[in-house]
């Protein structure tokens, strides 16, 4: 059924919000993105699906299964909403034996299990009267809609911004709101997303394109993935506005192929829109048409890069080409082309419908709003959080995060992915934005951050990023082509204990160089994680260059195992040692042959006796 | 190319009929007309399907992708091997990827990836020899919460450590 | 206009222009690599990707490339600052840290433009050492060598196949440190539709694509008693050789060639403009059959090998269109062969037929098995111009000292009508000279076509002839073929006769031509040269030419006898398109 005009979209919604069945009391939502299936959810919901029916509980309890809620360190997560009282408790880790508690609890009884205390507000209609540290826009809708009904998007507003602008507004006014409150990209630039729109509008062209960039491709960001997954229709809705602001009709979606979950999402969003008639021609009754297609990436990171992707899109190989000309003048087939990143979209529409000033009085002057932080790595609370910008890093990691895992000691955040830079415990107090970041040598980039802990050796966490980079550069540019390999050279020769004193300092010189001369954001990036670790981690480079020593005890070639007498000849870690070389009689001490040792470890952590030593 | 090893057979397309129809039926689908960049927009989903039909892209399916969509061979196969999505040799029944990415990575899937290369001696994107299993790595899958993960056929295997590489080897069958 | 400042002096240029181009007009040199541009062809290639170009300018934070980075109003850009030379070094040691640095045993030492930047730089170590890329080389062809260890990744040959040439066989392959130009599927050059017009060989800027070199062959067929050798020399070469020896470009040397020939030990130095003349009589012949016939028109001309290879792999559809004709080249061997062999008492087996050519292609055609009889070839080593100057060179031959010296007999004589040749129309211009004659069974004045010659890729004349109006067209570059072709299959074009050549320009600017590194105005000045060489014969019309009457008298009866469709003629193949 199309829905006309902006008045009958209107009057929909408020018929879903009355047409609910009288007798349901609670809603229960299940957090069913990629990461909570993988985490073992899908049976939690079958086993609840069943209680729910032998109970005969399916006229008052309606369950839902949404996107991320993003607390993956307590997958599987489920969030029961009471219809009567407007109260919700969340309950996390469970497992399939749980699920008749939970049937208890929406049966009436009290139910055994203990909610987990959530500490995020949505800054659309809630205050912050708990003192939340985090707030929710653009994670407003996921784990709290079934994202395949486009009804429970309209009943949250769903399309009301799109309404608005298209009906109430030209398209000067929309880019007006979008600049008044200081957007800027999430997909690591941090470019006015105002500005951009504004350069593509004031082109004339017979076509234009609104590209959203979901290729998310920073290993340890998975922001993109849940807002597509949990909330499609906000990207949707929000391309179509930015396609009426700039004067376009085409939108396309560039999906990395590795999330079939978010494209499946996708797909069905888009046909559930048109169905609609909200994507399409004459939306709601006006002349604006807007559509969106699909476009599946093919597993290389560089497409993230704007001009690279436009290549993927146009069927060539995603290699970077120079700017100007940007994608805003001459993008997609040559025609004005504005791509921004999904999260940036997700802001869009709740910018739209509270206005400008809502927006500008979260986060900073600078940096508005609010950012999505994948945190991951060696902290407690892993999972997607989003915070107001300008919250420091320590309360980031020790608040929200709940600090190190296993108490271990905090050594350094890397934030921005293979961009950006490794964070000293010292300058933990910084508020974080776009300028403060790029300041201590590191980026916002997608917004990753890996937490590490003292048994991270920095100078191998250097050399994974450029191996990454070895893997994902394009290969169009000498410094990044070459350069990149050249660095990483020096680093495993310095993990292998190689290097001399001379090899830090042509490092240093090289990577500054592959920043200032390569083509794209990739080159111009990729030494950083080498350029921070050097700047804040100096003495463990040295260590390993003078001492031929990993202080953290991980660069297989600069350490061995021993046994030492405290073994009490268990066997164990000969039983275990994947390539046998741990000899010893029974009940006397073991010994290795480190010339057949390949240093995994296995022994190391099989050890009951902590008999072996790392040196 | 006839394998004795693996007794693939001399020609996909003629071995796989229905396969070959399906991959037609689909390029007749597409707007494909006289502009060749415009018909190029189309390259990377035809070889999406076209790997979704036959498990990768031998020369002769490049071929038909390439001629249908009037593009040139050199081109298509320049596409195939920049993505790293795209695999012009035959996987095996068992597709095992390590995730390589940040979180899985400070968590020790290194020391994980490496125990599989040992134990099926093979190397990153080898095959082994019988076919069963492709070792590859990958890049975040999303479940970082569970680092390091191991995808194996699009299964997602959590926090793996070198001893449970064996166990999950076994298990494939 | 744009103002800006370079180096701290004020400069306006067009709006368009780059910071490379400002910095010309100043006379401030800023070392390219990657940088490739052919003026007259419309070929520019700004990848931007070598970044030895680099330049600081005010207010940005990265360096910018000077080849790809638009002038803007107010820019202060410095060429030489610390910055910029500093990271301009350091690029060029990462190429050459990835490069094999064997300039003194590399075929194009001497010419090579990474030799000649590390020569500009001085740069006298390699600081960033580390694994190189290897790659087998490709010798599968008879015309090109592929040594890819030597690649910098600057995709010149790319896009001189697959946008100017649209040949469309070079890709780039994999990506990073791994990537590579390769053909398709990476396969042997041998085995795709490459055309050996070698104009990815004149691209590029290094080692990594030469041509095959066969001069040791001819001097070991020069020193083998047993054998009697002879050489042909194309048009084209006379207006280019002397650029090998420090004369001017657009320098007529065919006297000094000869004498050079001559000194070098070949028994005979003969013309390939006789046998182009020979050309112009069976294509005239099968030219006015068709039209008398009305059928299979337009007729296409044949004698560029790597246009003729172009169809058979791209446009089979359409192979019934080019005429029979053998190209010179091959016309002149089989000629050589028998007609003249037979005169001087030589068995064909022991005469020994050498070409010069501008051409790589040519090296490939003579080796099409279709070309010889009882077991030998009819033309056995083809070497390309730059080859003759290496030849000479060795020789120790002082080619500016050289004496004039004239073609021998019977396979010397030319015409204008063969000379012109060498420059894109010539050949079209040569035909409607004598089949303007046949036609009205005159002796017609007007031998100059003005509308064919020039550098554009698609020229066009009507040329009334009696009471027929002859439409003609002419393409030089592939690309411009293509397009010609495309609008043949779909009936949109209208012409009688096309001549079709491969290289942009004609054979003046074939694969193995001394290299103009990106100056065209050596290729117009090669032209030119042409039309004056043409200008300056007494005879202009092939059908007026006395040695090839008399060859028609005494050997092969009348254009498009028995003997001559034996000898001069041709048929071709349908290829796979790969
Ligand atoms: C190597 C590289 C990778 C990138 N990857 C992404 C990505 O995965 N997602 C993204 O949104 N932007 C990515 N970007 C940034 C985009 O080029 C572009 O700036 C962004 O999509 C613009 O959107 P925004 O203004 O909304 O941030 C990448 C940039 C570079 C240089
Ligand atoms: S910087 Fe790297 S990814 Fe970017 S164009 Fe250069 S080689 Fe390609
Ligand atoms: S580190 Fe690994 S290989 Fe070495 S002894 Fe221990 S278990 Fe064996
Ligand atoms: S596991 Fe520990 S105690 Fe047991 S044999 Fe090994 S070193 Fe000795
Ligand atoms: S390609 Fe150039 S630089 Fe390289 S070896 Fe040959 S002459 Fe020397
Ligand atoms: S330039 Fe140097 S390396 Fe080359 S031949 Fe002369 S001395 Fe030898
Ligand atoms: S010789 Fe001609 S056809 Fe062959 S690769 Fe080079 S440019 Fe292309
Ligand atoms: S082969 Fe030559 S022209 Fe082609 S990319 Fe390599 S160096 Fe450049
Ligand atoms: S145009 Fe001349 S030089 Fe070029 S391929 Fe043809 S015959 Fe050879
Ligand atoms: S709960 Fe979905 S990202 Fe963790
Ligand atoms: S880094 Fe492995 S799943 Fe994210
Ligand atoms: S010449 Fe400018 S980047 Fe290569």
């Amino acid at each position: 059924m199309r829905i006309e005009t902006a008045e009958t979209l209107k009057e929909y919604a408020a018929s879903l919000r009355d047409g609910r069945p009288g007798g349901l009391r609670f809603r229960v939502l299940v957090s069913m993105g990629t990461c909570g299936i993988a985490a073992g959810t899908t049976p939690v919901l079958e086993a609840l699906r069943e209680e729910i029916s032998a109970r005969g509980l399916g006229e008052s309890v309606e369950v839902v299964e949404t996107g991320c809620m993003g607390l993956c360190h307590s997958e599987p997560t489920v969030e029961v909403e009471d219809l009567g009282s407007g109260t919700s408790r969340l309950f996390g880790n469970l497992d399939v034996s749980q699920a008749a508690s939970l049937a208890d609890m929406v049966s009436g009884s009290p139910g055994a299990l203990v909610p987990m205390v959530r500490d995020w507000y949505y800054p659309e209609f809630e205050s912050n009267e708990r003192g939340c540290s985090q707030a929710r826009i653009v994670l407003r809708n996921s784990g709290r809609i079934q994202p395949e009904r486009i009804d429970e998007y309209i009943l949250v507003d769903g399309y009301q911004a799109l309404a608005r602008a298209i009906t109430s507004m030209t398209p000067a006014e929309v880019i007006g709101v979008i600049r008044a409150s200081g957007l800027r990209g999430r997909g690591g630039g941090g470019f006015p997303t105002g500005t951009k729109w504004q350069f593509a509008a004031e082109r004339t062209s017979d076509e234009k394109y609104v590209i959203c960039n979901a290729d998310e491709g920073d290993p340890g960001a998975f922001m993109d993935r849940a807002v597509l997954e949990g909330d499609p229709h906000s990207v949707l809705e929000a391309m179509a506005i930015a396609g009426y602001a700039i004067g376009s009709r085409n939108g396309i979606i560039y999906i990395r192929a590795e999330y079939p979950l978010a494209i499946h999402r996708l797909e069905v969003a888009i046909a559930q829109a048109r169905e609609k008639g909200l994507l399409g021609d004459r939306l709601l009754g006006t002349d604006f048409g807007f559509d969106i297609e699909l476009k599946y990436g093919a597993g290389a990171f560089v497409c993230g890069e704007e001009t690279a992707l436009i290549h993927s899109i146009e069927g060539k190989r995603g290699e970077p080409t120079f700017k100007p000309p940007f994608p805003a003048i001459a993008g997609l087939w040559g025609k004005p082309t504005i791509v921004n990143n999904v999260e940036t979209f997700a802001n869009v529409c709740a910018i739209l419908r509270r206005g400008a000033e809502w927006f500008r009085g979260i986060g900073t002057e600078k940096s508005p709003g609010t950012k999505v932080f994948a945190l991951a790595g060696k902290i407690s609370r892993v999972g997607l959080i989003e915070v107001p910008m300008g919250m420091p890093l320590r309360q980031i990691i020790f608040g929200v995060g709940g600090g190190i895992r296993d108490g271990k000691e905090f050594k350094a955040v890397q934030t921005g992915g293979p961009s950006g830079g490794c964070i000293r415990p010292d300058y933990l107090d910084t508020p974080i934005d776009y300028e403060t970041l790029r300041a201590l040598g590191s980026m916002m980039g997608s917004g990753g951050m890996i937490v590490m802990d003292e048994d991270d050796c920095m100078v191998n966490v250097a050399k994974f990023f450029l191996e990454f980079t070895l893997d994902e550069s394009c290969g169009k540019c000498t410094p990044c082509r070459v350069g990149n390999k050249r660095l990483h050279e020096m680093l495993e020769a310095i993990c292998n204990g190689k290097a001399t004193a001379e090899t830090l300092s042509k490092l240093r010189t090289l990577a500054l160089i592959v920043k200032d001369t390569s083509l794209c954001g990739l080159g111009q990036t990729s030494p950083n994680p080498v350029l921070s670790t050097l700047q804040y981690f100096a003495e463990e480079y040295r260590a390993h260059v003078e001492e031929k020593r990993c202080p953290a005890g991980v660069c297989a070639r600069l350490i061995t195992y021993v046994i030492t007498d405290k073994c009490v000849g268990c066997t164990l870690c000969a039983r275990n040692c994947p390539v046998g070389c741990i000899s010893g009689e029974r009940r006397e001490q073991h010994s290795i042959d480190q010339d057949a040792c390949i240093k995994c470890g296995v022994c190391y952590e099989t050890c009951k006796f902590h008999a072996i030593e790392k040196r | 190319m006839a394998c004795s090893a693996c007794a693939a057979p001399a020609s996909l397309l003629e071995a796989f009929p229905e396969k070959r129809a399906a991959l037609e039926a689909y390029l007749s689908s597409l707007p494909i007309g006289d502009d060749r960049e415009r018909n190029r927009g189309l390259l990377i989903q035809s070889l999406h399907r076209a790997q979704g039909l036959f498990g990768y892209l031998p020369e002769e399916v490049q071929r038909l992708v390439a001629d249908r969509l009037r593009l040139h061979l050199s081109e298509v196969y320049g596409v195939v091997s920049f993505y790293s999505f795209f695999t012009d040799k035959p996987v095996g029944r068992y597709r095992i990827n390590v995730c390589m990415g940040t979180a899985c990575f400070v968590r020790g899937a290194g020391k994980v990836l490496d125990e599989f290369k040992r134990y099926l001696s093979v190397g990153e994107g080898e095959t082994t020899p019988d076919g069963k299993f492709t070792l590859g790595a990958l890049r975040c899958v999303g479940a970082c919460s569970l680092a390091p993960v191991v995808m194996v056929n699009g299964f997602v295997h959590g926090n793996v450590t070198p001893k449970r590489v064996a166990d999950i080897i076994e298990q494939c069958d | 206009m744009v103002h800006l400042t370079i180096n701290g002096l004020p400069v306006s240029v067009e709006d368009d222009a780059t910071i490379l181009q400002a910095a010309r007009t100043l006379g401030i040199r800023i070392p390219t690599l990657c940088h490739f541009e052919l003026d007259c062809f419309e070929v520019e290639h700004r990848m931007g990707s070598c970044r030895v170009c680099v330049v600081e300018v005010q207010g940005r934070p990265n360096l910018a490339p000077a080849c790809c980075t638009p002038v803007a109003p107010g820019m202060v850009v410095q060429t030489n600052s610390i910055r910029a030379t500093n990271a301009r070094r350091t690029v060029l040691d990462l190429i050459l840290s990835d490069h094999p640095k064997e300039c003194l045993t590399c075929p194009i030492n001497g010419s090579c433009e990474l030799q000649a930047l590390a020569g500009n730089l001085k740069l006298t170590r390699v600081n960033y050492e580390g694994e190189m890329s290897h790659y087998p080389m490709d010798v599968s062809s008879e015309s090109i060598v592929r040594n890819l260890d030597k690649c910098i990744m600057c995709r010149r040959c790319e896009t001189a196949c697959n946008d100017m040439q649209t040949v469309g066989i070079l890709s780039g392959v994999r990506r990073g440190f791994e990537v590579v130009v390769a053909p398709t599927m990476e396969k042997p050059l041998s085995e795709t539709k490459c055309v050996f017009c070698g104009q990815c060989v004149a691209a590029c800027p290094t080692g990594a694509l030469t041509a095959v070199v066969r001069v040791d062959d001819v001097w070991a067929a020069l020193n083998d008693e047993s054998k009697r050798v002879i050489v042909q020399t194309a048009p084209a070469v006379r207006v280019a050789l002397g650029e090998g020896f420090d004369l001017d470009p657009g320098t007529i040397s065919t006297g000094k060639m000869v004498t050079a020939l001559r000194r070098l030990g070949f028994e005979g130095v003969f013309d390939t403009d006789f046998a182009a003349d020979l050309t112009i009589m069976e294509e005239a012949t099968e030219f006015i059959e068709r039209l008398h016939k009305g059928e299979n028109l337009p007729i296409l001309t044949s004698c560029c090998p790597g246009w003729v290879k172009f169809f058979e792999h791209q446009f089979p559809d359409l192979i019934y269109m080019p005429s029979s004709a053998k190209s010179p080249q091959q016309m002149f061997g089989a000629v050589a062969k028998t007609y003249y062999a037979r005169k001087m008492g030589i068995d064909p087996k022991d005469l020994v037929v050498v070409s010069a050519m501008p051409c790589l292609c040519k090296k490939y055609e003579a080796s099409r098995k279709e070309f010889g009889r009882d077991g030998y070839r009819d033309v056995d080593i083809v070497i390309s111009t730059r080859e003759l100057i290496y030849m000479l060179n060795e020789a120790g031959i002082v080619f500016q000292q050289l004496e004039e010296g004239r073609f021998d007999d019977p396979l010397g004589e030319s015409t204008g009508a063969g000379v012109i040749f060498g420059a894109s129309g010539g050949v079209v211009e040569a035909a409607l000279r004598t089949a303007a004659d046949w036609l009205t069974g005159e002796d017609l004045p007007r031998v100059d076509f003005a509308a064919v010659r020039g550098m554009q890729g698609t020229k066009e004349a009507t040329v009334t002839i009696g009471d027929l109006d002859v439409r003609a067209a002419v393409v030089s570059g592939l690309g411009n073929a293509r397009r010609l072709l495309e609008r043949i299959r779909a009936g949109t074009a209208d012409y009688h006769i096309i001549e079709i050549m491969a290289c942009p320009g004609g054979c003046i600017n074939g694969g193995g031509q001394p290299f103009i590194h990106g100056n065209t105005d050596i290729l117009e000045k090669r032209m030119e040269a042409i039309y004056r060489a043409d200008a300056g014969l007494p005879v202009r019309k092939s059908h007026q030419n006395p040695s090839i009457q008399k060859l028609y008298r005494e050997f092969l009866g009348e254009p498009g006898s028995e003997r001559a469709r034996e000898l001069l003629h041709t048929g071709y193949t349908p290829r796979q398109n790969i």
